[in-house]
C-alpha cells in the first residue's frame, strides 16, 4: 500500500533512545500517513508521553488552558470551557468545524500536529494564534523554549522548531480566554478547504480588538487597536499590512479572491464584536 | 498482545510504518477499501474500540492491543444489521466501492451528526450516486420492490450484488490472495518530453526482493493505443508498453517487480535515467503552429495518425449547407470562445491488474476493465500470443465512468509477470489516476451562430480544438462524437466545422463519461442560449423552435451516418417539463437577500451507441437444479446492467429474478463481447439477454412439447418452477435431466451487433442565486427531463441520471485538474481536487419521457452517459440570466466567478 511508510523500521516511544538521522516525531499520524515520507526511519511516538489532554493551568503566575500538542481534535471538540470563558466553546467548535477532514480523523489528529504541518488552512494555527497562546518547546535533553503562538509558523510547512525539538503544551491565556471571539471563514466549496480565516479577538477590559488571518497568507498575519475599531478600519489596517504578494496562491482560491474575501470577512467580524457587550 | 479483528486475533502483528489499512488488507479483511490514501475519501472507515476512524492515516501498530471492527463484523455492533439493510433497500450504492465506509461511519453518527448529514458525512466520497440515495439509506428510506414473474421489467428491483456489497463480500480487482504475488511499482518520467539514455538498474536490482527492473529493452516493439474499441484502427498507434521517448511527465519509465510493495518502490528510487531533453509544448493552438516539437514526428502513416508533423492525432472538416449565406440571413450573429478543463474521472477504485497463471499455463489478467475481451486481445497482439492463452476477468469494478476503457496497467503487469514467471500485481496510487492515467479531454471551441428575430437558426460554425496529451487514446472518437449529436441535434441550414484532436507533451486525456458531447454542447448551448437573448427571443422558446423532430434525418457536417436515426422521439415531452418547471413559481427556497437569481437549461442528444457496431453477447442456460445461469460478456461497474439483465431475462422466461444467477465480464464465458461503454450496457447487452432468453424459452418449450407428445405445443407455458400446459406441471429441473438425456444441452446464446442505433435525449434545468460579493452559486432548483425510452427500472434508470448530475456539477464547478507551465500535474490528489460532498450536490428532480424505443430491449434507450452533458450549459445559462454576465470558461469556482463579475479580470462587464 503506497500510504504504508515503507522506509520505516520502527515505531518507538518518544524518548526511548537518542535522536538520529531519519527520526520523526508521530503525534496522531493523520498528516505524516497521508503522503509518502522517504527519508524517514524511524517514528517517535509522542502519544507514548501520556499528557493530560486539557487542563486549567496550575500555574498562577499565568492561569489559562493548556491544551497538550497530542490533545486530539475530537478531545479539544469535546471540551466545555467554564463560565468566565464564553467565547472559548464557540471558538473552538468554528475551528474544528474548519477542518476539511472528517470528525474521524478528528478522533486521531492532534492539535500538535495540525501547527507542526504549519499549512495554512490549518485551523488549529487559527485557533492559537487568536487565543494568543503560547508554545511550550521541549527536546530530548530536557531543554525547552516558549515560543508565542503567533511566531510559530515561518512560512508553508515550515515551523521555528528544530526536527529534534517537539511540540509540548500550548497554554491559552486566561486574560485572552475572558475576551469575546467571532470568527469567519471562506471557501471555494460548502464545507470545503478554507481559503481566507479571520478570528477577531476583543479585550473585555480596554475594548482592544486584534484580528489575525490565517488561510489566505502563507504565514498568521494580525492587526491590533487599542481600542475599538471604527467601520472598515480593520479590513484597510490588514490591506496595508500584506503586501500583493503574499495573499497565498494555490488551487484553493485565487489570490484576489482571497483578499476580498478577507477584507470583508474582517470587517463581518469588526461588526460582531461592535454588537456584543462586554462579559 | 495482538490486534483483533471483528473478534479475532490476527497471528500476525503489523510492521513499522504500515498503516491500518495495508495491515487489515494484508490479514485478508478485503471490505476494508483503498480509495484515496489521504484519508479524504472515507472507504477505509473501520472501528478501532468502538471509535471510526481513517484506515488509510491511522498507524497499524497503535491497533495492537485493541480491537478493530470492520465492514465484514459491523451486523454485530448495534445498529450495524439495520443500517446494512437500509442501504440494501435504499439501493444506496453504485458501484459499491465506498459503500463499507458509508456503513461504517454511518453507524458510528449519534443523533446530531444525523440531523447534519452535509457535516457528518464530509469524510466520505461517492463517486456514482449523487448522494440522494445515500441520504434515504440514512432516513430509513425504501425504494426497492418486488416483482411477480414475468412482471420484472418497469419495476424497482435491487442489483443483485447488493447483499455482497453491503457485507464487505464483493469482490473488487485487488481482493483476492494470491499465493506467491510480487508487486510491480513504476519510475515515472520527470521530464515531459526527453530521449532515454540509459536506464541503470544496477541499484535497484541490488534491493533485497527485487526481482527484476524492465525497460524498453525489455518491451515488445509493438505500438498500440491504450484505448479499447471494437475497431482497433479507430485509434492511433502511438504507444508501447515502455517507450525509449518519454512525453509526458509521469509516464512510465521502467517497471520495477520485487517481493513486496516496498521493495518495489525503494528500487525504483534507486534505478538511474539518463534522460536527453527535448524540446516540449503544452498548448495545443502552440502545437499546431510550425516550429513546434512534433511529439509524434517518428511515427508513419500505419501509425494512423492525421498529421504527424502537425501535431495532430485527427482532424474533421465539413460543411453542410451555405454557411456564409446563413451568417448574411442573419439578424444577429454571437461569436464568442469556450473552454472545457481537465477533469478526472475519479472512480473510487484505481487502475490495477493481477497477472498470474492457471494450471494449464493460461496467462489470467484480473482487471478493474469495462472490456476485457478487447484487452484480451490487444495483450495477444503486443505480445504475439494467441488469445486462447490470455483470459481476462474483471471482479467488481469500482467505478469506470470511460476511465476503464483503457489499458493502463494490465499491458505492463503482463510483461512482468512474463518476465518474471511470478503472478504481479500492480496497482495505481490515487496520485498515479491523476498523473498517469488519463483525464477528460479539454475542448476550446470557438462558436459563431447566426438567428433571425422570427426565432430561427441560420447558420453555426464551429472551431474545435481538443487537447489528446501526449497519446491519442480516443482522441478520434472523442473529437468526432463531440462534434455530432452537439450539432445535430439542431435544424440549422447551415453548419460548418473545422476541429483537430491535438497532441502536448501533457497527460493523455481519455474516455470520460460523454465522450466529447459535454464539452462541444457546453460551447453550443451557450452560445445558442446568448443568441437567442440577443435577439429578443426567450432561450427556451428559441431551443423548442429550432430542434431536430420525430421524422428529421440526423446530418453534420462530418455527413449521415447510416445506421443512426431517430427512431423514438422524447425531445419535446423533455423541453416541455423543463418549461412547466419554470413556469411553476415557488418551488424551492429563497433566494437570500441580495444575491441574483437566475433560470437557465441546456439540451443534450446521444446516439444510443458507438459508430462501427458494438457486439453484446450472452448465454443463458437451464441449471440442473430448475434456475437459470446467465453469462454475459459486457462488465458491470455501478451502471446496474446486471440488474437490467436480469429483469429482461425474467420476464421473457416467466421467472423471478431470484432464480437467474448472473456472471460477468470473463473472456472464458462467452465468445466475444466490445464490452461496456458508449452506453450500450442496456442497449447492446440487454438484446443480447433479450434474444438469449427468447431462444431459451423456445428450447424450453419445445423439449417439454417433445415430453408431453399428446398436448398442443401452443397450449405450453414456461412458468418459475415447472412447464404448464398438457396434463400435470413438468418441473424445470426434470425438464434438464430430459435434456442432458437427449444430449441437447438446454443453453441458449443471444448476440448483438449495434447496427442500428437510435437517439436518447437529456434537459437539464436550474434556478440558481449567486452572491456578486463572493461568487457563490447556490442552486435553487434542479430538474432534469431525460428521453431514455421505455424505463426497465426506474429507480435504477433515475440513480444513474443523479449520479450524471452530480459528476457534471463537479466539473461545472469545482473540478479541475491542473498542471504546472512545464506540464507537470499539481493536483493529485482529493484535497487539491474536490469531489463533490454530500454538501456540493443539490436534489435534482428527475422526470422521464414516456416513449418506446424500436432498438432497444423492450423499448428501452442509453441513459448512462447522457445526463452529465447538458447540466454545464444549463448552469452557464442559469449564471447569465442572474449575472447578465457570459461565462465561457469553465469551472465556475467562487473565486473566477467573482474575479468575472467585480472585473477584476479585466473583461468587460455588462450594467
Amino acid at each position: 500500500m503506497p500510504v504504508d511508510l515503507f522506509t520505516v523500521q520502527d515505531v518507538i516511544a518518544a524518548d526511548a533512545d537518542a535522536w538520529r538521522e531519519g527520526d520523526r516525531w508521530l503525534g496522531g499520524g493523520t498528516h505524516l500517513f497521508a503522503q509518502p515520507q522517504p527519508q524517514v526511519r524511524r517514528l517517535r511516538d509522542l502519544t507514548t508521553l501520556a499528557w493530560p489532554p486539557l487542563r486549567v493551568s496550575p500555574d498562577p503566575g499565568e492561569p489559562g488552558l493548556d491544551v497538550a500538542a497530542t490533545c486530539t481534535v475530537a478531545e479539544l471538540s469535546r471540551y466545555a470551557p467554564p463560565p468566565c470563558w464564553p467565547s472559548l466553546g464557540p471558538l473552538i467548535r468554528d475551528c474544528c468545524d474548519a477542518f476539511l477532514a472528517s470528525f474521524k480523523v478528528w478522533n486521531v489528529a492532534t492539535v500538535g500536529g495540525n501547527l507542526c504541518a504549519a499549512l495554512p488552512a490549518g485551523p488549529m494555527i487559527s485557533l492559537v494564534t487568536a487565543a494568543a497562546g503560547s508554545c511550550l518547546i521541549r527536546d530530548l535533553a530536557g531543554r525547552q523554549r516558549r515560543v508565542p503562538a503567533t511566531g510559530l509558523v515561518r512560512d508553508v510547512g515550515v515551523t521555528v522548531l528544530r526536527p529534534d525539538e517537539y511540540l509540548h503544551t500550548i497554554r491559552l491565556p486566561a486574560r485572552v480566554l475572558g475576551g469575546r471571539f467571532a470568527l469567519r471563514r471562506a471557501s471555494l466549496h460548502p464545507l470545503g478547504r478554507s481559503a481566507a480565516l479571520v478570528v477577531g479577538h476583543r479585550d473585555p477590559d480596554t475594548g482592544a480588538v486584534t484580528l489575525w488571518v490565517t488561510a489566505a497568507t502563507r504565514r498568521p498575519v494580525g492587526v491590533a487597536l487599542p481600542g475599538p475599531p471604527r467601520p472598515g478600519e480593520l479590513a484597510e489596517l490588514l490591506d496595508a499590512r500584506i503586501p500583493a504578494a503574499d495573499w497565498y496562491d494555490d488551487v484553493h482560491g485565487l489570490p484576489a479572491w482571497r483578499r476580498r474575501m478577507t477584507l470583508r470577512l474582517a470587517e463581518q467580524v469588526r461588526a460582531e464584536l461592535a454588537r456584543v457587550t462586554a462579559p | 498482545m495482538s490486534v483483533r479483528v471483528n473478534g479475532q486475533p490476527c497471528a500476525v502483528a503489523p510492521t513499522g510504518g504500515q498503516c491500518l489499512r495495508g495491515y487489515l488488507r494484508e490479514q485478508g479483511w478485503f471490505g476494508v477499501k483503498k480509495g484515496c490514501d489521504t484519508g479524504d475519501c472515507g472507504a477505509c472507515t473501520v472501528h478501532v474500540d468502538g471509535v471510526p476512524v481513517h484506515s488509510c492515516l491511522y498507524p497499524a501498530v497503535r491497533a495492537v492491543g485493541r480491537e478493530v471492527t470492520t465492514i465484514e463484523g459491523v451486523a454485530a455492533v448495534p445498529g450495524g444489521a439495520e443500517t446494512q439493510r437500509r442501504f440494501l433497500d435504499a439501493q444506496g450504492f453504485q458501484c459499491g466501492f465506498c459503500t463499507a465506509g458509508f456503513i461504517m461511519t454511518a453507524v458510528a453518527l449519534d443523533e446530531a451528526q444525523r440531523a447534519d448529514l452535509p457535516a457528518a458525512l464530509k469524510g466520505n466520497l461517492c463517486r456514482c450516486t449523487g448522494y440522494r440515495s445515500i441520504a434515504d439509506a440514512l432516513h430509513g428510506v425504501r425504494t426497492t420492490e418486488d416483482a411477480a414473474p414475468g412482471e420484472a421489467v418497469g419495476r424497482n428491483l435491487p442489483a443483485p450484488a447488493g447483499p455482497d456489497i453491503v457485507t464487505g463480500a464483493a469482490r473488487f480487482t485487488a481482493d483476492v490472495s494470491v499465493p506467491g504475488l510480487a508487486h510491480v511499482r513504476l519510475v515515472r518520467s520527470p521530464l515531459p518530453h526527453a530521449r532515454i539514455v540509459d536506464v541503470d538498474a544496477s541499484a535497484a536490482l541490488a534491493v533485497p526482493g527485487v526481482l527484476a527492473v524492465l525497460t524498453h529493452r525489455d518491451a515488445p516493439a509493438a505500438l498500440f493505443s491504450t484505448a479499447q474499441h471494437e475497431n482497433a484502427d479507430d485509434d492511433p498507434a502511438d504507444t508501447r508498453v515502455l517507450d525509449d521517448v518519454v512525453r509526458h511527465v509521469g509516464q512510465r519509465v521502467a517497471a520495477v517487480v520485487a517481493e513486496t510493495e516496498a521493495a518495489a518502490e525503494q528500487g525504483c528510487a534507486l534505478v538511474r535515467v539518463d534522460y536527453r531533453p527535448l524540446p516540449a509544448v503544452t498548448d495545443p493552438e502552440r502545437a499546431m503552429r510550425a516550429g513546434a516539437p512534433a511529439i509524434h514526428g517518428d511515427k508513419g502513416a500505419r501509425s494512423r495518425i492525421a498529421r504527424p508533423a502537425g501535431n495532430v492525432a485527427a482532424e474533421l472538416h465539413g460543411e453542410c449547407g451555405d454557411v456564409a449565406a446563413g451568417f448574411a440571413a442573419a439578424d444577429v450573429v454571437y461569436e464568442e470562445t469556450f473552454r472545457t478543463q481537465r477533469v478526472q474521472h475519479a472512480h473510487l477504485e484505481t487502475h490495477c491488474a493481477i497477472v498470474s497463471f492457471d494450471p494449464d499455463g493460461r496467462i489470467v489478467v484480473r482487471s478493474s476493465t469495462q472490456t476485457p475481451f478487447l484487452t484480451r486481445r490487444a495483450l495477444a497482439r503486443i505480445f504475439d500470443l494467441p488469445a486462447e492463452r490470455i483470459r481476462v476477468v474483471a471482479g467488481r469494478v469500482g467505478g469506470g465512468f470511460g476511465g476503464k476503457q483503457e489499458m493502463l496497467v494490465e499491458d505492463v503487469a503482463l510483461l512482468a509477470a512474463l518476465r518474471t514467471g511470478r503472478p504481479v500485481k500492480l496497482e495505481f496510487t490515487r496520485a498515479e489516476q491523476f498523473t498517469a492515467a488519463t483525464t477528460r479531454h479539454p475542448f476550446t471551441v470557438r462558436v459563431r451562430v447566426g438567428g433571425r428575430r422570427d426565432g430561427t437558426l441560420t447558420a453555426l460554425r464551429l472551431r474545435v480544438v481538443s487537447d489528446t496529451g501526449a497519446y491519442g487514446n480516443h482522441g478520434p472518437g472523442v473529437l468526432f462524437h463531440g462534434c455530432a449529436e452537439s450539432v445535430a441535434v439542431y435544424r440549422c441550414p447551415a453548419t460548418r466545422i473545422d476541429a483537430f484532436a491535438v497532441y502536448t507533451n501533457t497527460v493523455p486525456a481519455g474516455a470520460f463519461r460523454g465522450y466529447g458531447l459535454g464539452q462541444v454542447s457546453f460551447a453550443v448551448e451557450s452560445a445558442v442560449d446568448e443568441l437567442a437573448r440577443r435577439l429578443g427571443v426567450a432561450p427556451e422558446e428559441f431551443r423548442a423552435r429550432n430542434v431536430v423532430r420525430d421524422g428529421d434525418d440526423l446530418v453534420t457536417p462530418a455527413g449521415h451516418a447510416a445506421d443512426l436515426a431517430i427512431r423514438s422521439y422524447g425531445l419535446d415531452q423533455c423541453l416541455d417539463v423543463v418549461r412547466a418547471a419554470a413556469a411553476r413559481p415557488g418551488t424551492g427556497p429563497d433566494a437570500p437577500a441580495g444575491w441574483l437569481v437566475g433560470e437557465g437549461s441546456a439540451l443534450a442528444m446521444i446516439a444510443t451507441g458507438p459508430p462501427g457496431g458494438h457486439h453484446g453477447q450472452a448465454r443463458l442456460s437451464l441449471t440442473p437444479a430448475g434456475g437459470y445461469q446467465l453469462d454475459v460478456g459486457t462488465a458491470e461497474f455501478g451502471n446496474g446492467s446486471t440488474t437490467v439483465h436480469r429483469q429482461i431475462a425474467a420476464d421473457v422466461l416467466e421467472t423471478t429474478v431470484d432464480r437467474i444467477r448472473v456472471r460477468q465480464s470473463d473472456t472464458a464465458l462467452v465468445g466475444h463481447d466490445t464490452g461496456a461503454f458508449a452506453s450500450t450496457a442496456t442497449t447492446v447487452a440487454g438484446t443480447a439477454v433479450l434474444r438469449a432468453a427468447t431462444a431459451l424459452r423456445a428450447l424450453l418449450l419445445d423439449l417439454a412439447a417433445g415430453a408431453r407428445p399428446g398436448a398442443d405445443p401452443a397450449g405450453l407455458r414456461l412458468g418459475p418452477d415447472a412447464v404448464h400446459g398438457g396434463g400435470a406441471p413438468l418441473p424445470l429441473a426434470d425438464l434438464h435431466r430430459l435434456a442432458a438425456a437427449r444430449g441437447t444441452p438446454p443453453t441458449a446464446t443471444g448476440h448483438a451487433d449495434g447496427a442500428e442505433r437510435s437517439v436518447a435525449f437529456n434537459v437539464h434545468w436550474f434556478r440558481i442565486a449567486v452572491d456578486p460579493e463572493t461568487g457563490e452559486i447556490t442552486v435553487l432548483r434542479s430538474v432534469h427531463a431525460a428521453d431514455a425510452g421505455t424505463v426497465l427500472n426506474p429507480m435504477q434508470c433515475r440513480a444513474q441520471v443523479e449520479g450524471g448530475v452530480a459528476q457534471a456539477l463537479g466539473a461545472t464547478l469545482a473540478e479541475h485538474v491542473r498542471l504546472d507551465a512545464g506540464g507537470r500535474v499539481t493536483t493529485t490528489g482529493f484535497r487539491d481536487y474536490h469531489l463533490p460532498t454530500f454538501a456540493d450536490v443539490p436534489r435534482t428532480e428527475v422526470h422521464f419521457a414516456r416513449t418506446a424505443d424500436p432498438v432497444g430491449p423492450a423499448g428501452a434507450k442509453s441513459m448512462s452517459e447522457s445526463p452529465f452533458n447538458p447540466v454545464a450549459a444549463a448552469m452557464a445559462n442559469a449564471l447569465r440570466d442572474a449575472t447578465g454576465v457570459r461565462f465561457t470558461d469553465l469551472p465556475f469556482t467562487r473565486d473566477r466567478v467573482w474575479h468575472r463579475l467585480s472585473g477584476a479580470d479585466g473583461r468587460h462587464v455588462p450594467p
